[in-house]
């Protein structure tokens, strides 16, 4: 009954937000959101399923309930949270409340339809992570667009209808993508499963997998599920080429849009790749697995390349996100326990990191106006502490010790560098950790010359200091950064407990 | 046991509240002729088209027209010339759902009009009409109800006699549905001279007879597809449905595109299931009837979306995703030559029930802006989120049902014929290109339909509008749409239920 609970507070919130005055809609919208919040706090505490949610594991809070029957097969209301999932929807409600807090100064208009449809994209968010039923997954899936389209469309920046509506396009072809191959796997595995509940497709597939249909044969349909499923997903990570869509939208969205595009929606790419093509296609893996690393370190490598052509602060730490979203394919096709449970670790890590640089470019933006690097000097004369925070986030992404970045990518290249399923797997590790480097050499550089030196902007206003709630928002986030740095096996156990099935405790 | 029985006319019951409250009207209107009395006028066709919509749906609950039920079950009135079961009663639902929400809409849209009393009796004659179409077994009460329903809807199209559009567009609309019925009577003719029958039962028995006159009963079977072509607004008879829907007023085009399309089908579904059961068909005109279905769904889809994609104007475009969605459901009989058949034809129904409320939602806002006194264009269309949030929050609703994005109805009843179409292609490949063609549709119809969206919520308005007022009936009909449109997704079951049984009617 919880993770009901969350997604109908959530949504019970957005439609009491949606017709509540535009004054109190961001306050309101915040005590709101505190709930999930505090609710997605309890369930990590009293976590207490074991395993893979797919392959046999014991889920936590989990509930079924029939819906539908229809030709031989079912469709049921099923969710459930496994070690996987958890953190996920723990970072979706946190980077939730602090897009809600970050989006009061910036939002100026319509912020009851604004605030509205944060909570609304929190819903579905929150129901992709946890629904078991690919029915039930697909709609949550699918329903996350249409609030992010509006947000940009709406409240976005000069371009933003062209973003939007690419945005718009790219992901929904993507996704009827990867619908259809998913369907034709599913009638293709014929008798052996009867309903649209993950856990039994899985168990099917690695059963020995479809029987075919079409008068295809059951490895070419799975082949071909396989490809079409990676395409589907690997737009929405996004992996070069299919990244186009991303700089545009994250350029165009206002800040808190940016935040969660960044810190959630980028996740559900990778989270469905783990879930459905890591999990149910342990043979096309195998088969792939170097096509696909090349992938990941193109991604890596051409990701950091293009943020360091960039002159605008935004676009910078957009491109970083293809760059850091690389790694996280690299550690899933290494297909060992920290590669794999490294990439899982990686998406919260991420998360909480771009949501924090996204929210420093947005709190300096809101008081300068600017954000190209060319533009502005000193920025540390005038607000410390923000940006104070900026280069310690800076330094997250760049994997400082102790901070959750370095973690990741430190348990990513582990477990690569030692992959037995992926060939020339030191080569690929050893690539991708050239990004690193590159990363410090984008980020250090538009440092330097936007918050050192002299204090030097021209603007008919003064510049004042970064709001009390922003600034928080900012420690809150830098604190969980730092914590699971230090602490990487807060949620680090219990994505290993759940990846473990996948791999079959082999690797390294 | 039923204490009391009543005669088998009654289980016509909802057909005939319908006939009743025309009348009813009709009186009002020899007492009054001018009268503007707008609350009981548009009452009283509500109330007709609620009660009729009850009885039905009780009907439906209490197991009339279901097979295997003795006393109820299948009901036979007049020697087989009609027949209540689940595919009339499935269908009588949707039509006083439609006419029941066009009566609200029009209580405000007709404020100034003259003819107040005049108007909602054709409405409700029409309806009855489509009711009767609903359990009409024999081609001469088809033809019979066909034309209850033609003759009150080309005077509905030209009822505003000032308005030059909607007097040439009822024009058109009469002379193309004089040429339609006159060419579904020769078919019939035709049918009749083949086989000697008229009522459906004994046509399918008489087949075999037809002999060497096999050309002339597929003469007549393909002149009869063309009735259902007009009716539904497919090719080759769609053309006078953007013309129609333009110029008549929106509640009259909602009736005409959910309603009469309806009607249109459930004659299609009965009379080629029942009449002309496929294989004895095909032994006899030597050719398999289905194909026609296939071509003619492609086309038709295909030509609706990119007709619509380069509309300027809403109420065309809207016309236009009519005639794609009529390709949809054309899906239906097209798959009738396989196992999985009866599954698809069920949810092309489905799709029909969702369209019923998207569809008359769409046009009703529609109307709602002509009612404002908004021009015809996207253009005029833009900004109108800033003025009327909730009507505008509810047009996107529709536009994204009506282009199957989920969380929405229109969502389930595609996807159900996605997959079930899927599903039997198993035994004809061909429906493999029919189910990509249905996904590509949809695909490309997100492209107009979010145009709309784009225009009321992104887009700054062209000129200052003053304040828009709130007509209590038009909000009323509009949000209960939107309601609908939302909620039949996680309530999808009794509906997906009731289809399938009524499909199953005829379907063996």
């Amino acid at each position: 009954m919880m993770i009901e609970i969350l997604i109908a507070v959530a949504l019970v919130g957005a439609l009491v937000t949606f017709v509540a005055p535009n004054r109190i809609a961001g306050k309101l919208a915040f005590a709101i959101s505190l709930v999930p919040t505090a609710l997605s706090l309890w369930l990590f505490a009293a976590f207490d399923g074991s395993g893979n949610a797919l392959l046999d594991g014991e889920l936590a809070f989990e509930s079924q309930a029939a819906w539908l029957e229809i030709g031989g097969y079912s469709i049921s209301w099923f969710v459930g949270l496994d070690g996987i999932s958890l953190p996920l929807v723990v970072l979706t409600a946190i980077l939730c409340t602090l897009a809600i807090v970050s989006s009061w100064t910036p939002i100026d208009e319509r912020e009851s339809q604004f605030y509205g449809l944060i909570l609304f994209i929190e819903a579905m968010l929150i129901g992709v992570f946890s629904a078991l039923d690919f029915f039930l997954w697909f709609v949550f899936w699918e329903a996350v667009l249409i609030p992010m389209y509006l947000l940009i469309g709406i409240w976005g920046g000069p371009r933003r209808k062209y973003a939007a509506i690419k945005f718009f396009v790219y992901t929904n072809v993507a996704s009827l993508v990867m619908f259809g191959s998913f369907v034709s796997l599913v009638f293709g595995l014929g008798d052996s499963v009867t309903s649209f509940g993950l856990p039994e497709i899985a168990s099917a597939m690695l059963a020995g997998g479809p029987e075919g249909f079409f008068g295809l044969s059951g490895t070419t349909l799975a082949s071909l599920a396989f490809i079409g499923m990676f395409l589907g997903f690997a737009v929405k990570v996004p992996v070069v080429p299919f990244h186009t869509w991303l700089p545009d939208a994250h350029v165009e969205a206002p800040t808190p849009a940016s935040i969660l595009l960044a810190g959630v929606l980028l996740k559900m790419g990778t989270y469905a790749l783990l879930r459905f093509n890591f999990t149910m296609f342990p043979d096309q893996v195998e088969a792939y697995a170097v096509p696909i690393a090349a992938i990941a370190v193109i991604s890596v490598i051409y990701g950091a390349m293009l943020a360091l052509a960039q002159t605008d602060l935004k676009r910078i730490v957009a491109y970083s996100s293809v760059s850091s979203m690389g790694y996280v394919i690299l550690g899933l096709v290494a297909y060992t326990q920290f590669g794999v449970g490294g990439a899982t670790f990686q998406m919260v890590s991420h998360g909480l990191i771009s949501g924090l640089m996204f929210m420093s470019v947005g709190v300096i933006y809101n008081a300068t106006h600017t954000r190209m690097v060319t533009d502005m000097s000193g920025m540390a004369d005038r607000m410390p502490i923000a940006v104070g925070v900026l280069i310690a986030g800076a330094f997250g992404y760049m994997g400082l010790p102790l901070m959750s970045g370095f973690a990741a990518e430190y348990f990513i290249f582990f477990g690569s560098f030692g992959s037995e399923l992926l060939a020339y797997s030191a080569a690929f590790t050893s690539l991708a950790m050239f990004g690193i480097v590159i990363v410090a050499g984008y980020l250090l550089f538009a440092l330097q010359r936007t918050v050192f030196g002299p204090y030097n902007l021209e603007t008919d206003y003064e510049v004042g200091r970064a709001p009390v709630h922003d600034v928080a928002s900012m420690i809150v986030l830098l604190g969980l950064i730092i914590t699971l740095g230090v602490a990487p096996d807060l949620i680090f156990t219990m994505i290993t407990d759940a990846i473990d099935p996948i791999i079959q405790g082999g690797g390294l | 046991m039923a204490v009391f029985q009543l005669p088998e006319w009654a289980a016509l019951a909802p057909a005939l509240i319908l006939a009743g409250t025309a009348l009813v009207l009709f009186l009002f209107d020899s007492i009054n002729p001018r009268s503007t009395n707008r609350p009981l006028l548009a009452g009283t066709a509500v109330a007709g088209s609620l009660a009729s919509l009850a009885v039905a749906v009780w009907f439906t609950a209490a197991g009339v027209g279901a097979t295997g039920i003795e006393n109820y079950g299948v009901v036979d009135v007049m020697n087989g010339q009609f027949i209540v079961d689940r595919l009339a009663l499935y269908f009588m639902i949707i039509i006083s759902i439609v006419t029941a929400l066009v009566a609200v809409a029009s209580y405000d849209y007709l404020r100034d009009h003259t003819y107040q009393a005049e108007y909602y009796s054709l409405v409700v004659l029409a309806a009855t009409g489509m009711s009767m179409i609903a359990a009409s077994n024999s081609l001469v009460t088809i033809f019979i109800a066909l034309e209850l329903t033609s003759l009150p809807s080309y005077a509905l199209v030209a009822i505003l006699k000032d308005n030059r559009g909607s007097v040439e567009a009822g024009l058109k609309y009469f002379l193309i549905g004089a040429l339609s019925s006159a060419i579904f009577v020769y078919g019939i003719s035709l049918v009749y001279g083949a086989t000697g029958s008229l009522q459906l039962e004994a046509i399918a028995a008489n087949l075999g007879a037809a002999g060497e006159m096999g050309g002339l009963l597929g003469l007549g079977i393909l002149m009869l597809v063309g009735g259902v072509a007009f009716k539904t607004a497919s090719v080759p008879f769609h053309f006078w449905a953007p013309e129609a829907y333009e110029g008549a007023p929106a509640p009259i085009s909602a009736f005409l595109s959910s309603a009469s399309k309806a009607a249109g089908f459930v004659l299609a579904f009965r009379v080629f299931t029942t009449a002309f059961p496929l294989e004895a068909t095909t032994a006899v005109i030597g050719v398999d009837w289905t194909v026609a279905f296939v071509i003619l769904a492609i086309v038709t889809m295909t030509l609706g979306n990119f007709a619509a994609a380069t509309q300027e104007n809403v109420k065309r475009m809207l016309a236009y995703s009519s005639i794609g969605h009529a390709g949809y459901v054309l899906i239906g009989l097209a798959a009738l030559s396989t196992e999985a058949g009866d599954l698809v034809m069920g949810a092309a129904m489905m799709h029909l029930l969702v369209y019923g409320f998207m569809n008359t939602g769409a046009f009703l806002f529609v109307a709602l802006a002509e009612y404002w006194g908004v021009g015809p264009t996207f253009a005029d269309y833009n900004g109108l989120s800033k003025q009327a949030p909730f009507a505008s929050a509810a047009m996107a609703v529709f536009m994204f049902s009506l282009a199957g994005v989920p969380p929405f109805g229109g969502f389930w009843s595609k996807y159900l014929l996605y997959t079930e179409t899927v599903n039997a292609a198993a035994d004809n490949t061909v429906l493999l290109v029919l189910a990509a063609a249905l996904v590509v549709n949809s695909a490309l119809s997100l492209y107009y339909y979010s145009r709309l969206v784009k225009a009321l919520w992104i887009e700054e308005p062209i000129l200052d509008r003053d304040r828009l007022t709130q007509p209590t009936g038009l909000y009323a009909a509009i949000i209960a749409a939107a309601v609908m449109t939302v909620v039949i997704l996680p309530a999808f079951d009794p509906i997906a239920t009731a289809a399938l049984e009524a499909a199953a009617a005829v379907v063996g």
